[in-house]
Parts: C-alpha cells; sequence; structure tokens
C-alpha cells in the first residue's frame, strides 16, 4: 500500500515521529516498508517564480518576453505558454537549475532576446499530463521559496507491506492508528481544505431513511435483492455538482498515494478509499434509469461496459449494482461506463456498501481483475465505518465541486453489523505465551487498540472488537496474538527449557540420499539441482498455469535437464563435466489422484578421467567408468536386496543411451523394468561442440519405500594364505566374459574367494576371432593351508567345465 | 648334487620372485628387455637353463615340474607386459625424484550443491536440538497446502504465494507446511521433526526468486510449548549456526496457520579484517510462529493440550548470505566452476 508521509501525519492528533522512526515503528509491528520515494526528487532547483510583467515578444508571435521575480531580483525570461499572465506565480527554474528529465536550463537567447531561466508546465515537472500551459500555483506563495514545499511535495511516499489479515491498515487513518499510542482515541481525518461550517453543518443535518431491503428518498430508491452478498447498501444524491479538474492540494494528495486524478468527484472518492479504506463509487445519478438502483445478482446472458471500457460477460454467481434493468456497475469491483460522472454531470449517486468479501473475490478473479476497491473489500472493510466514509466524500465534493445535498442519506441494511464479544483466558495466555499476563495487564495492552476488555465468568475476560478489527480477531487465539504483539516479541525471554525427544523416526530416504551423495561424491561428481519444469517432450504431468511452455510440464525423468547442464557448460568452455542430481520425477498418478513421484538419482559426464598432470597421458572417460560409477551406485541403493547388470534390451525409457555401449541394473532375476541406466548418450540428444567428446549418463531410481540401510557382517579374517591361480583364457567374442567367469566361480569349489580379470588382449598370434582374457583365481581355505594338488584339481574342473560348456580353452603357457 | 622335483620347484619359486623384483624395478624400455632375455631367453634363460635339468629327474616328476616351469613363465609374461604397458603409457621422462616442487597428482573434487550443504548444516543443529526428519510429496492437495493450514481458498492469503496447479487437478505445494499437517495425522504428540524439500511457486527467474527452491519446515507440538520456547529454540538456533555473537530479533508477522506469527531477523557479529568487531545489518531469515489452533484441529490434534511452534526458511537464502553467493540463479545453473567452489 502507497502512503504519502504527510497525509499520515495529517491523520494524528499528535506529532507521529520523523519518517524513519515512522518506518521503524511499523517494521516493529509487522509492517515493513519495501520502499521509500522521495516526491521531490529531482525538483530541489526549482522555486516560485512571480511574473511581474508581460510584453509580446518583438521577433515571434507566440512567445512573449516576461520578467520573473524569484526573490533574487526581476531577470528576463522567454515563454511560450498561452496561459502566462501578469502577477500570477509558476514554477521557476532558474539558470543552473536541473528539471526531473535531467534537462540543465542555461542562459540562452530565443529570437535575439535573453532568456534566464525558465516558467515550466506541469508535465515538464513531471506532476500530470498538462504540457499546454505553465502550471500556475494558487495562494500566494512567495518568490523565490522552494517549489516543493508550495505544491506539498516535501513528502515522501512509503510502500507498506501489509499482511493479508489487516485491511485495516489498507488506510492512511488505519496506519496512523496503528502507530498512534492512544489508539483510535489518537487519529482523526485531517480537515478538508475548501470546506466549511456552512458545508459541514448542512452535512449533518442529512437525515436518514433505514429499510432492511428498500429505501427511496429524494427521488431515488435503492433495493438489495441478494442480503447475502450485499449486507448493507448507503446512498446519497448529491445535486448541483460542477464537475471539474480538482484542487491542487487534492490531486497532491492522490498523486503522493500513487493514484491518478481524473475529476473532482472520482478524485473525492478515491480520496475517502486512501484516507479511510472504504470503496465508494460516483454514478452519473441522470443516467441511471428511473433512478432506482437494484442490488442483486447478474442474470444469465447479462453483460456490462465496464469504466476501462472492457465489454464483460457476467455470470450468476457474480453481484452486479443494478438499473431497473441492466447493470450499472460490478459489485465491489469495478463502475459501468454507461453511468460514469462526466463533465455533463449534475447529479450524483455516491454509494458506500458493504459486499460479501468471498463473493467479490471470486467475481474478480472470474473478471482477471482487481481494483483497488476489491483488493480492499475482499479482505475485509470496516462494516462500522460506512457512514462516515460517505459523509467525508459528499464534504469533500461539496468543497471541491459545489452542489447540495439532495434528499436524504438512504440506508438500506439486509445485515446489520453486531460487536463480537470474546472470551480470553489469562491462563491460556499463559500457556500459548509462556509468560503470565494479569487481567490488568491484558486490558492495559488491548484497551488502546480499541479493545475494551471487561471481566468475564470464572476468570476469564471478554473482549469487544470493533468493526475496524472484525475481520482478523474471531478467536481467543487472535486476541492473545495481539497480546504478544502490543507486549513486543523482543520483552519475551528465550532460556532454552526442557524439551521430550519426538516420536517421529527419520524417513529411511534421506540416510538413502546421503549415502548415494558420499558414492557420487567420492567418485568426483559435483552435485547439482535442476529445477523440475521441463517441456512436454520429458514430462507428462501437466501444469495448468506455467510460467512458459518451456515449464509448462513437470519432469519424468532427469537425465534431459542434466544434458542441458552439461550443454551449458560446454558453451562456457567447461570441457571437464561430472554432475549428478538427486531429485523427484513425476508421472500421472490415477484420476483424481495425486500425480506419482520417485525420487531418482542421475549423473552426466564427459571429459578426462582424471586432471592433467604431468606424470600421466591424458585419457576420456570411458564405458568402464560409468559401469563403475553404476555398480557402487547399485550397492548403496539396493540397499542389500540383490540386483544385477546387464545390457538393456533398447533404448532406455529416456531414449538417452546407446545400446551398444550401456548397462542396466535389473532386479534380481534380471526381468522387468530396469531401475536403471548407464552408459553412453546418444550424440542426437547432445548438442555437443566440435571439440566435444563422448557423453555418459547414469539413471536410475531410488527405492520408493527404502527399508533400513543394511548393518554389515564381520568375517573373520583369513589366518592362511591364499594360492593363485592365473588363467589365459581364450575367448570367442560372440562368449561374453560373464559367462566365462560364472562358470568359474560356479565349478571352483567352496575354497575360490576371489576371481580378477587382470587382462585383456587381442593379437594376430591368436586364433581368429578370439581374444586372451587373464583371469586370476584365489583359493584359500580357512583352516589350513591349501595344497597345490587340491588347488590344481579346482582349476582342472574349471578348465574341463569351460571346455565343455563353453567351447573355451586355456591358452598354453608356451604359446 | 642331483635335482629333485621337489628341489627345482622351490629354485623355480626363487627364480620367479627375483625376477618379478627385477621386472619391477625396470626403469626404462631397454631396462625391461635385459630383464627379459636374462631371465626368459631362449638360450642363455635362467628359466631355460633350469628347465635343461628337468631332463635328469625321474620320469614321474617332470610333469609336477613343467606345470610349475609353465606358471612361471605364464607370470613371467604377465608381468613384463604390464610394466611395457606402463613404459608405453608413459613416454615421457621421469622427472627427477628429487624436484619435489614439481605439482602432485591430482584427481577429481567432487561435492555437494552449496545448498545441500547448508541443509546439512542447519539439520546438523536441529538434530542436536532433538528433531528428526519427515518428507511428504511435492505434488499436493489442496487441502494439504491451503486449507488443512488455515487458508480458505477464497481468502487473499491464499494468492501470497502464487500457486502452480496441475492440469489432472491438484498443485505443486507452495511452502514446506503441508508436511506439517501430514506428520501430526500420522503421529503423536511429543513431535518434533524438519521437513526440508523442494516447493514452487509461480514465478519468473530473477536474482532473488527462482519457481522452485528449497525449503526446510520444523515443527514442534507438545503439551506445554509455548511463544518462550519458539524463541529460545529458534535463538539457540541462530548462534549456533552463525556464531555465539548472533543477536537474534523477532518481528511480529501473518502467516494464517501460526498464531502469533512472526519473521526472525539475525544481526552477526564478526571481527572485521582490521581487528576489531564489526557487526551486519538485521538479516531475514525465516518465518515462524506457535502452530494455529485450527490447524492442530484439522489434523485431530486437542489445540486445548497440546500446543506448538512452527518455522519454515530458505537454504538457497542462507547459502547466498552465508557464502556471498550475488544471484539466486547460479544455484540453479550447475556451472561446474560455481560447484567445485563448494566441493
Amino acid at each position: 500500500m502507497d502512503v504519502s508521509y504527510r497525509w499520515l501525519e495529517a491523520c494524528a492528533a499528535g506529532p507521529i515521529g520523523t519518517p524513519q522512526e515512522v518506518e521503524e515503528r511499523l517494521a516493529a509491528r509487522g509492517f515493513p516498508l519495501e520502499s521509500v520515494t522521495d516526491l521531490s526528487a529531482g525538483l530541489g532547483d526549482l522555486v516560485v517564480g512571480r511574473v511581474e510583467a508581460v510584453a509580446p515578444h518583438p521577433n515571434a508571435d507566440r512567445l512573449s518576453v516576461c520578467h520573473v521575480e524569484a526573490g533574487t531580483g526581476a531577470v528576463q525570461v522567454i515563454c511560450g505558454a498561452p496561459n502566462v499572465a501578469a502577477g500570477r506565480c509558476y514554477p521557476f527554474a532558474p539558470v543552473g537549475a536541473r528539471l526531473p528529465g535531467g534537462l540543465r536550463i542555461r542562459r540562452v537567447k530565443i529570437r535575439g532576446e535573453r532568456s534566464n531561466g525558465m516558467l515550466c508546465s506541469e508535465a515538464e515537472l513531471d506532476l500530470g499530463p498538462d504540457a499546454d500551459g505553465i502550471l500556475a500555483l494558487d495562494g500566494n506563495p512567495e518568490p523565490g521559496e522552494p517549489l516543493t514545499g508550495v505544491l506539498g511535495l516535501d513528502d515522501l511516499r512509503f510502500d507498506v507491506e501489509v499482511t493479508p489479515n489487516r485491511p485495516d491498515l489498507l488506510s492512511h487513518l488505519g496506519l496512523a492508528r496503528e502507530l498512534a499510542a492512544g489508539g483510535d482515541a489518537d487519529v482523526r481525518p485531517p480537515p478538508v481544505p475548501g470546506s466549511s461550517a456552512g458545508i459541514r453543518a448542512a452535512l449533518g443535518a442529512v437525515a436518514a431513511v433505514t429499510g432492511p431491503r428498500e429505501t427511496s428518498g429524494g427521488g431515488v430508491t435503492v433495493r438489495i435483492e441478494d442480503g447475502r452478498l450485499c449486507h448493507r447498501y448507503l446512498a446519497l444524491r448529491l445535486s448541483g455538482v460542477r464537475v471539474g479538474r480538482s484542487p491542487a492540494w487534492l490531486e497532491q494528495r492522490l498523486r503522493a498515494a500513487g493514484a491518478r486524478p481524473i475529476n473532482n468527484v472520482v478524485d473525492a472518492t478515491n480520496y475517502v478509499l486512501l484516507e479511510l479504506g472504504h470503496p465508494l463509487h460516483a454514478f452519473d445519478l441522470d443516467l441511471i434509469p428511473e433512478r432506482t438502483v437494484v442490488v442483486r445478482c447478474a442474470r444469465r446472458a447479462e453483460g456490462i461496459e465496464t469504466l476501462d471500457r472492457v465489454r464483460r460477460n457476467l455470470a450468476p454467481d457474480m453481484l452486479a449494482i443494478s438499473g431497473p434493468r441492466a447493470p450499472i456497475a460490478v459489485a465491489g469491483v469495478i463502475g459501468g461506463a454507461d453511468t460514469e460522472v462526466s463533465d455533463r454531470t449534475t447529479e450524483v449517486l455516491l454509494e458506500c456498501a458493504l459486499f460479501d468479501a468471498a463473493s467479490v473475490r471470486t467475481t474478480r478473479k472470474a473478471l482477471g481483475l482487481s481494483t483497488d476497491a476489491s483488493y480492499r473489500f475482499e479482505r475485509g472493510v470496516d462494516p462500522e465505518g460506512l457512514g462516515r466514509a460517505v459523509m467525508r466524500a459528499a464534504e469533500v465534493i461539496l468543497a471541491t465541486a459545489g452542489g447540495e445535498v439532495a434528499g436524504p442519506l438512504l440506508d438500506t441494511c439486509a445485515r446489520p453489523f453486531r460487536r463480537e464479544r470474546i472470551r480470553l483466558r489469562p491462563a491460556r495466555v499463559e500457556q500459548l505465551l509462556g509468560v503470565a499476563f494479569g487481567p490488568g495487564e491484558i486490558g492495559a495492552l488491548l484497551g488502546p487498540l480499541g479493545l475494551p476488555v471487561r471481566e468475564g465468568d470464572a476468570g476469564s475476560l471478554t473482549v469487544e472488537v470493533p468493526g475496524f478489527r472484525c475481520h482478523d480477531l474471531t478467536r481467543e487465539a487472535d486476541l492473545i496474538e495481539e497480546v504478544a504483539r502490543t507486549h513486543g516479541y523482543d520483552s519475551f525471554p528465550d532460556r532454552l527449557g526442557a524439551f521430550r525427544p519426538g516420536t517421529v523416526p527419520d524417513h529411511p530416504q534421506f540416510a538413502l540420499e546421503d549415502a548415494v551423495r558420499d558414492v557420487l561424491t567420492g567418485a568426483g561428481l559435483l552435485e547439482a539441482q535442476v529445477p523440475a519444469f521441463t517441456s512436454s517432450r520429458h514430462g507428462t504431468v501437466e501444469i495448468s498455469n506455467p510460467v512458459s511452455a518451456e515449464e509448462a510440464f513437470l519432469r519424468g525423468t532427469l537425465l534431459p535437464g542434466l544434458v542441458a547442464c552439461l550443454e551449458r557448460n560446454l558453451r562456457r568452455g567447461n570441457r571437464n563435466v561430472r554432475l549428478f542430481e538427486i531429485g523427484t520425477v513425476f508421472l500421472p498418478g490415477e484420476p483424481g489422484a495425486l500425480p506419482v513421484e520417485w525420487t531418482h538419482v542421475a549423473a552426466i559426464l564427459h571429459g578426462m578421467r582424471e586432471p592433467p598432470h604431468w606424470s600421466r597421458p591424458e585419457e576420456p572417460l570411458d564405458l568402464w567408468d560409468v559401469k563403475g560409477i553404476l555398480e557402487r551406485l547399485a550397492g548403496v541403493v539396493a540397499s542389500g536386496r540383490s540386483w544385477k547388470l546387464g545390457s538393456p534390451s533398447g533404448p532406455d525409457a529416456a531414449g538417452l543411451c546407446c545400446p551398444e555401449a550401456a548397462f542396466a541394473l535389473f532386479d534380481a532375476r534380471g526381468t522387468g523394468v530396469p531401475w536403471g541406466v548407464g552408459g553412453r548418450i546418444l550424440g542426437e540428444h547432445v548438442d555437443l561442440p566440435k571439440w566435444g567428446g563422448d557423453v555418459w549418463g547414469i539413471e536410475l531410481a531410488l527405492p520408493g519405500e527404502a527399508g533400513p540401510r543394511p548393518v554389515p557382517l564381520f568375517r573373520a579374517l583369513p589366518t592362511y594364505p591364499p594360492v593363485e591361480r592365473d588363467l589365459a583364457l581364450l575367448l570367442p567374442e560372440e562368449i561374453p566374459a560373464e559367462a566365462a567367469l560364472a562358470v568359474i566361480r560356479t565349478k571352483g569349489g567352496r575354497h575360490l574367494r576371489e576371481i580378477e580379470v587382470f587382462d585383456l588382449y587381442r593379437g594376430d598370434e591368436l586364433p581368429a576371432g578370439s581374444r586372451s582374457v587373464a583371469v586370476r583365481t584365489r583359493f584359500r581355505a580357512a583352516d589350513r593351508t591349501l595344497k597345490d594338488d587340491e588347488v590344481d584339481a579346482s582349476i582342472g574342473r574349471i578348465t574341463r567345465a569351460l571346455e565343455e560348456e563353453l567351447g573355451v580353452r586355456r591358452r598354453t603357457g608356451a604359446g | 648334487m642331483a635335482d629333485s622335483g621337489s628341489s627345482l620347484v622351490a629354485e623355480l619359486g626363487r627364480l620367479e620372485a627375483e625376477g618379478l623384483r627385477a621386472v619391477g624395478a625396470a626403469g626404462t624400455a631397454a631396462e625391461l628387455e635385459e630383464v627379459r632375455v636374462r631371465f626368459l631367453g631362449r638360450r642363455d634363460g635362467r628359466l631355460s637353463q633350469l628347465l635343461r635339468r628337468v631332463g635328469g629327474l625321474h620320469p614321474a616328476e617332470r610333469p609336477r615340474v613343467g606345470s610349475a616351469a609353465n606358471r612361471v613363465k605364464g607370470r613371467f609374461r604377465t608381468a613384463l607386459a604390464d610394466r611395457r604397458r606402463a613404459f608405453e603409457a608413459q613416454p615421457r621422462a621421469v622427472a627427477s625424484p628429487t624436484d619435489l616442487t614439481l605439482p602432485s597428482r591430482p584427481s577429481w573434487t567432487g561435492g555437494r550443491h552449496p545448498v545441500t550443504r547448508v541443509i546439512d548444516d542447519l539439520v546438523a543443529i536441529f538434530r542436536s536440538l532433538g528433531f528428526t526428519l519427515v518428507r511428504g510429496p511435492e505434488a499436493e492437495t489442496e487441502w494439504y497446502n491451503f486449507e488443512a493450514l488455515n487458508t480458505p481458498l477464497n481468502h487473499p492469503a491464499a494468492d501470497v504465494q502464487d500457486t502452480l496447479y496441475l492440469k489432472a487437478g491438484h498443485l505443486l505445494r507452495s511452502h514446506t507446511s503441508p508436511v506439517q499437517v501430514r506428520t501430526l495425522e500420522h503421529y503423536r504428540p511429543p513431535i518434533r521433526v524438519l521437513a526440508p524439500g523442494m516447493v514452487y511457486r509461480r514465478d519468473s527467474y530473477d536474482a532473488t526468486h527462482t519457481p522452485a527452491f528449497m525449503q526446510l519446515e520444523g515443527l514442534a507440538v507438545d503439551e506445554g510449548i509455548s511463544f518462550v520456547d519458539l524463541k529460545a529454540t529458534l535463538s539457540e538456533f541462530a548462534r549456533r549456526f552463525w556464531g555465539p555473537g548472533t543477536r537474534v530479533r523477532f518481528r511480529p508477522s501473518f502467516f494464517p496457520f501460526t498464531e502469533p506469527s512472526a519473521e526472525v531477523d539475525v544481526k552477526r557479529v564478526y571481527r572485521s579484517a582490521g581487528g576489531e568487531e564489526a557487526e551486519t545489518g538485521w538479516i531475514e531469515i525465516m518465518g515462524a510462529g506457535m502452530v494455529d489452533p485450527a490447524v492442530l484441529e484439522a489434523s485431530g490434534v486437542d489445540p486445548e493440550r497440546y500446543t506448538g511452534f512452527a518455522f519454515g526458511m530458505g537454504p538457497g537464502r542462507i547459502g547466498l548470505l552465508r557464502y556471498g553467493i550475488p544471484d539466486l540463479r547460479l544455484l540453479f545453473e550447475n556451472d561446474v566452476r560455481f560447484l567445485s567452489q563448494f566441493a
């Protein structure tokens, strides 16, 4: 909410303190300032200049030669404005002054005549749209006086962050009340310039006609048909109004609070909205058929052209202010163009009503607009403030546009407001706040806020809530917060007391994710975080209100996001990229149910296996690095369950891997959907620079229901030495190494402990289509040293089985 | 002295050990070739010489020695091949071992994301204050994200966080607070939990906003928990995280699901480069408050008996302050030069 410091000051009975003090006090009460704008910025060099004499320019028809007094002796100034008049005062920029746009005034000759400064228009000073003439200053300001003081521009605009629970602070009076020590008693609306005792007396004498559904008087009829959505409707007729531009003080007030002046009648309603927080609307009464206002829900297929010149269709759940036939305004949101106040208006009907907050909210959302009025209505306006608001608006109109009140105040009240009385137990205050407050203390804290506290039954208190707080103070807890806020949060102790440990166990997935992080950071990978948004290419769960089409879906897989990260890194010249991410992927759920979420871990690698060093050649990462990481990950993710690596039958779900150079991780049976994949990412999925190398990717799902992390079990350390035997196998290319290793494992007997593939060799001396795979076997018995012939027997069994089952022979030592 | 099978096998063993040592000690490819000739040379190699003596053995003993000799020969060959490959892979001259100023052999350093690091640090502190870790879904219902948190959908408070909705219904959680309700539904007090997780808002990327970011939620519910406990716990946390001299300020605020509600600010006290004590300005670090009775009620917990406090903070924002990162977007760019700084 934009607030003028001077206006705030004017609403307070006493001093409100310096701007800094106001800022600090508001922040301490929970309403920090988003920004502070100095309204005099850029106008510091301007002063009041009085034109002493005007003469036509000898060499130009449209220019005049003026003598301007600006406190330092009259100077000659050339002026092009048609409205310059001797004896009047105008904003004056002397030689050397700088205008808000940055222009510096210099001594110049215009058509042969010297000009020592510039008389300025509103537009030139950024004060308004008028560029046709110079800005005539009202009153009788002193030449040479700073312009900002004369125009009321020595002001600051505060942008106060008002929380949605406090609609009473969406006004200058409300904020002044929050700031004042004495609350409501210390604030009052400031006098209206141009008003008079006569105007105030006339307003004081206005009679009210009341009725629950319908009222009429002064030729006007008001009827509430929907008392659920419109609780109360005040209407006041003003006659003989002369619509025109508002006086400077009014325009300045509005501008200081961030509003745009329109005309004196509309400005008056906006002024009251900003000052008292109550939205009002002014109709041109002559344009309302039969001078009859009906508050009802819109009918099917009804529409209205609103003040913003947009034709809008209304729905039957929208409340409309209507004439006898067609809507003339959307209740609480925006007025209609047909009944708009214009230069020709003389009869004004002022509306000040109380509409249902939720209804205004639904309507303005459906219409896709938010106005100052709807903003306040949907948060809640003061149900006790309607009368004051409509009379205040009438006073401003009578003071600035003339006219008179015609007829009574029509007060149609379908649902009268009653103040709530809330029970407040001092024991409950202590239970929640941890500090005991006696009834007297509570009364002293709440009283100044306008919350009278009375003794109730059984040691409890009763607090009466006035209209301006009826929206946020509805329960005991709300009052306890006021006690704490007024007492001051800083006044509460912060001594750490005893606590009971909770009953909630850790969710096991956190430990699993941590273990995964350890594996991958240990393997030299950096953790990335990628937002879950993606395009339709990589996701199926769609967002209905996305910021852009590129972010309209939730990812179903992590690798595409990491590919994008890799590409960004490569574009920036980072060649060695090893990233991983642990994140959520989304799949559509059952109809009506939430989407299915899985936590995945994915990694992407590109570049060299190790950082460059003088002692070794550079080698790029390859499939075996990826397989190693995949195996280590599988060991962690499987959480003690079995897993098996195999070749994917085709490209994986994400379509990213190259099947010829990829592994998949299956469940123990080696069937079903793989848990994850790892391998070379196909070139078509990565935008690589010319110097780019192979890109390796891994993605796997963490188990949905992670069990506890498995506990390693101790095995006795061997006391007897192992016996090693190396087998050099001639393996035909079509037989996978794993097949041979499986035979060795099963035939090696119980003493075979470890096997390692320590060499792979291809060469011309080997039979065509074969390679030599060197396997080291290690045998050990737990209770004795194995004898050579025992091991030889095992090797013999292995050799025979290899030969029989796979047709694989050993390479002879001499070969 | 006549050879026996056993003595020859034993000699083979010694020969193997000696030979493998020699292979390992060979510093150049030429030296390695010398070793090969010395041990495996067809004519004068020591293995050939030894094998010539097999002929003097009893025929029954010959196969045993022969197979042992073959094993030795196989291992020699493998060792020679390994060593040769090592030389080939390392064609450049090995530097003088005495030049200790040459750079050491590096390896890639992995590391956790800076936001993960912050969460780890935060969690460690709250763990020592008795909190455990829970989680909840990122796609949520309106009930858990708003209504159960005392935020009616037709109230403007529901607009404060611009929420992303899903086409098939439901929404992306705009805060981690739904986990409060889910936890209260499943467990009985005393409850002390933390819920770190990703949350989503309909924001565009700029220096201080991203449409997704991590949040850390905390909740403590038990008999006798008061506003004093809230202040004490969060002040203690702040002093452990930012240092013992840290000042903590609680300002009134509004969240629909807590009452009273507070914004928590800290002011860090540190030693400047010159050694004198300096302090930062007030830095907003989290929102907090006493759990609103309506939230307890919606979760099936008796608000007259149990009270509690809740808090929520942004580890990303805290990371920015902690590490001096100027722009939230850096956290999502995943530039390895950035991430390496935290490895």
